[in-house]
């Protein structure tokens, strides 16, 4: 018997089939129904922002593992989830060269200068628009358009938020609007206003369990019960559930703040992150500057997760047991 | 039958890949004469064995080649009858090189004691059973190895209160535990009898997956009427046969780090080992053989049989039919903890629980990425660590880091490594760093 070719490791002898490309491939096709949502409201202005940003992102990716003499990971997916997430961060009226730019922050500055997938400290999607809302803030947050409903329509309709509209002109939401935010027929950036979309592509996260709901649920559970509490009008004036239906919420609790990279390892940590997402969305929106506050607060949260990791850690089992002396008996 | 089911958080779900060989019978497999059989003195934990024969003395059946006069150890038996070759070095399972005892099989099948001895019909006291399972080399055969009439020898002070027969076999392929426990059940039963009388305040629990409910039945029958004896049903999940997490399944109380079973009252004993207490004390047959399941996609006649120790693992495998294909890698044990062969030339020992022999599809490991922070090792770790952090530090040889962070407490149950979508190689760094920090005197 010939042995000299048993290969020799150590253990485990066996892997889940679970691999980055597999969680990837799962979170774009949670992605997926929104964005074909996108396509339906904003048409096909919609779909050309999110090629073109996931070709960016991918582009860039590319051309900085090229330059710099690295491994080439584009296959890995990572590149086109932010894409995608980023793409669903811009207004419908945006210019096709702001994906260009926002890919070029997110995935070269963000990502790939602190040292690419698993090394970032914050979402590279969200740290695109970010820098686009500084830089470009009339394009980012000022050119709002309505829902056109064609799908091969390029035409867009001047429109502002819900957000902004409670923000600045007292607007209160009716039965409709809380409807029109369920189902996405609203103005917004083009992923972020289907909600029933967005919540179908969670269950499947957590279907697959690609996430755990302790963000998801820790952050919207916050800007319901907040948001209410602190209503825009006088305490426990709120309408918590337009303000979890509108806006970022959906997409920020589900697909962003959940983030691996940028998100804490522990069950204690995530629940505190979403609950820190969920307050300063709620601060950011009633007594900020903005409209709205879903990408800052999770940018924010983003930079505590090494602190929450050092200090929300589960309780070794055996060590600070609760009765010592009754263990033994 | 409904029994309670019970479990301790986190944990993984591996496939089972039990049905190969779950339903096949023990096979006897016999040494062929002329065959060099391998004993390696050190099977257990403790003090190495001296040999008491020398080359060209002839051995019987159950006759003791080895021993030691320190307390923490256990003898070695011949498994055939035949003459002593040589006693030299050879390489074990492990990987390590052991002095062993060489002995040629004649074939004659000679043995110390009578064959058709009856058993007796009373455990006898206390001192006589302790002295009877040292005696006969019984070991953890789980694979730890710990000799039993020590660990069944607690110090004063340390009030057991409940016994626990590991047959939960969380590992996957394996079987042994599983078709014993359906072949032998009542040979199990008298073996927990045996056991409880030495802690007569004690209480014996049968703990089994629920992965194996014909186990649970023919146990739960032949339990009947022992008020002393309870089975219980497991969960299904990796590593519920860890001693720290099936005692917490069973009794709800952790073992403190550092500390061991007895510190909160418990005993656990695998299947393999509680029947070779029986046959020890009643019988009072050596632990001469043992019951291994071969199998893997490489394995032409996949099975559970039993073995003579010191059976060369080359000639077990042609004995039941060789490989079907060219194996791409050999374990012994199961895929989670057991150690891979590169020398199929070395003998089954006192823990050889099991020989897999793996295709390249079934074996090859994926290589390492980048860790992605997704906290899956976190949310799986039985004993509740941070491996992607203990990873770092191993790699960074932080040990003050990786001492504080409770590195010491790691199981190297696999968990992290198995669930982790980076591959990353979580539990060989920490088990690395950990065997390096111990070896320096460093406790949990």
């Amino acid at each position: 018997m010939d042995n000299k070719r048993l290969v020799v490791t150590s253990t485990p002898h066996t892997r889940s089939t679970e691999t980055v490309e597999s969680i990837m491939r799962h979170v774009l096709i949670a992605l997926a129904p929104a964005a074909v949502m996108s396509v339906y409201y904003f048409g096909l202005r919609a779909l050309l922002l999110i090629v073109l940003t996931v070709a960016s992102c991918v582009a860039f990716e590319l051309g900085f593992e090229k330059i710099a003499g690295k491994p080439v990971t584009i296959l890995d997916g990572s590149a086109v989830v932010t894409g995608v997430l980023l793409a669903f961060n811009l207004p419908a009226s945006s210019p096709f060269w702001m994906p260009v730019v926002g890919s070029l922050f997110a995935i070269v500055v963000a990502k790939m200068l602190f040292g690419g997938l698993g090394q970032n400290f914050i979402n590279p999607a969200l740290a695109g628009r970010a820098f686009l809302m500084a830089a470009y803030t009339p394009k980012m947050a000022g050119s709002w358009t309505a829902p056109v409903r064609n799908p091969f329509s390029i035409d867009a309709v001047a429109s502002s938020t819900p957000l902004i509209l409670m923000k600045e002109e007292g607007f209160v939401p009716a039965a409709q609007d809380i409807l029109n935010a369920f189902v996405g027929n609203t103005a917004g950036c083009i992923g972020e206003t289907c909600a029933i979309a967005l919540i179908l592509g969670g269950i499947y996260l957590l279907w697959k369990k690609v996430i755990t709901w302790h963000i998801p649920f820790a952050y919207i559970a916050t800007v319901y019960a907040l948001s209410t509490i602190l209503g825009r009008y006088g305490i426990m004036t709120g309408d918590g559930l337009f303000e979890i239906l509108s806006g970022g919420v959906m997409l920020g609790a589900i697909f962003m703040a959940t983030d691996y990279t940028t998100s804490p390892v522990t069950d204690t940590g995530k629940l505190v992150m979403g609950i820190g997402c969920g307050t300063l969305t709620v601060l950011i929106r009633n007594y900020g500057g903005y409209p709205e506050g879903v990408s800052y607060s999770i940018l924010i949260l983003n930079l505590f997760v090494p602190l929450l990791d050092k200090y929300l850690r589960p309780r070794v089992f055996g060590k600070d047991l609760p009765k010592k002396g009754e263990a033994a008996k | 039958m409904t029994v309670p089911v019970l479990s301790f958080p986190n944990g993984i779900h591996p496939p089972g890949e039990k049905d190969r060989t779950s339903k096949m019978e023990i096979k006897k497999i016999s040494p062929k004469p002329g065959s060099i059989m391998v004993f390696p003195v050190s099977q257990h934990i403790g003090a190495p064995c001296e040999p008491l024969v020398e080359a060209g003395e002839r051995v019987l059946i159950g006759q003791k080649i080895g021993d030691s006069p320190k307390p923490v150890s256990a003898p070695i038996h011949s498994s055939v009858s035949g003459t002593v070759k040589e006693i030299k070095d050879a390489l074990t399972p492990k990987g390590n090189l052991c002095k062993s005892v060489f002995i040629e099989n004649d074939g004659l099948e000679e043995g110390i004691k009578p064959r058709d001895q009856a058993p007796d019909s009373a455990i006898p006291a206390r001192e006589e059973t302790l002295r009877r399972i040292r005696e006969a080399g019984v070991v953890g055969l789980g694979g730890a190895g710990f000799p039993t009439h020590i660990k069944l020898n607690p110090p004063p002070g340390k009030k057991i209160d409940t016994i626990i027969v590991n047959a939960a076999e969380c590992e996957p392929y394996l079987t042994t535990d599983h078709r014993v426990m359906l072949e032998d059940s009542d040979r199990l039963v008298t073996g927990l009898e045996v056991i409880l009388s030495l802690f007569p305040e004690a209480q014996g629990i049968i703990g089994i997956e629920t992965n194996k409910p014909d186990a649970i039945e023919k146990m739960s029958s032949a339990i009947k009427g022992k008020s002393r004896i309870k089975v219980v049903g497991l969960v299904p999940k990796y590593p519920q046969g860890s001693e720290k997490q099936l005692m917490y399944a069973c009794t709800k109380r952790e073992v403190p780090s550092g500390g061991l079973p007895a510190d909160i009252g418990c005993l656990v004993d695998n299947v393999d080992t509680v029947v070779a207490i029986a046959r020890a004390v009643m019988l009072e047959r050596p632990l001469i053989r043992r019951i291994v399941t071969l199998t893997g996609g490489c394995i032409a006649r996949a099975g559970n049989y039993e073995v003579r120790l010191g059976m060369k693992i080359s000639e077990l495998i042609d004995a039941i039919g060789g490989f079907s294909e060219e194996p791409y890698k050999i374990i012994s044990g199961g895929p989670m903890m057991g150690t891979s062969m590169y020398d199929l030339d070395v003998p089954i020992i006192k823990t050889s629980s099991a020989i897999l022999c793996f295709t390249e599809k079934e074996g090859k490991l994926p290589p390492e990425r980048p860790c992605l922070r997704c906290g899956k090792c976190v949310d799986h770790c039985p004993m509740h660590l941070m491996p992607l952090e203990l990873n770092y530090h191993a790699i960074n040889h932080d040990e003050d880091q990786f001492i504080k962070n409770s590195g010491l407490d790691c199981l190297e149950c696999g968990s992290c490594s198995f669930t982790c979508p980076a591959k990353r190689h979580l539990a060989q760094s920490i088990r690395a760093m950990r065997k390096d920090l111990m070896s320096r005197g460093k406790r949990a």
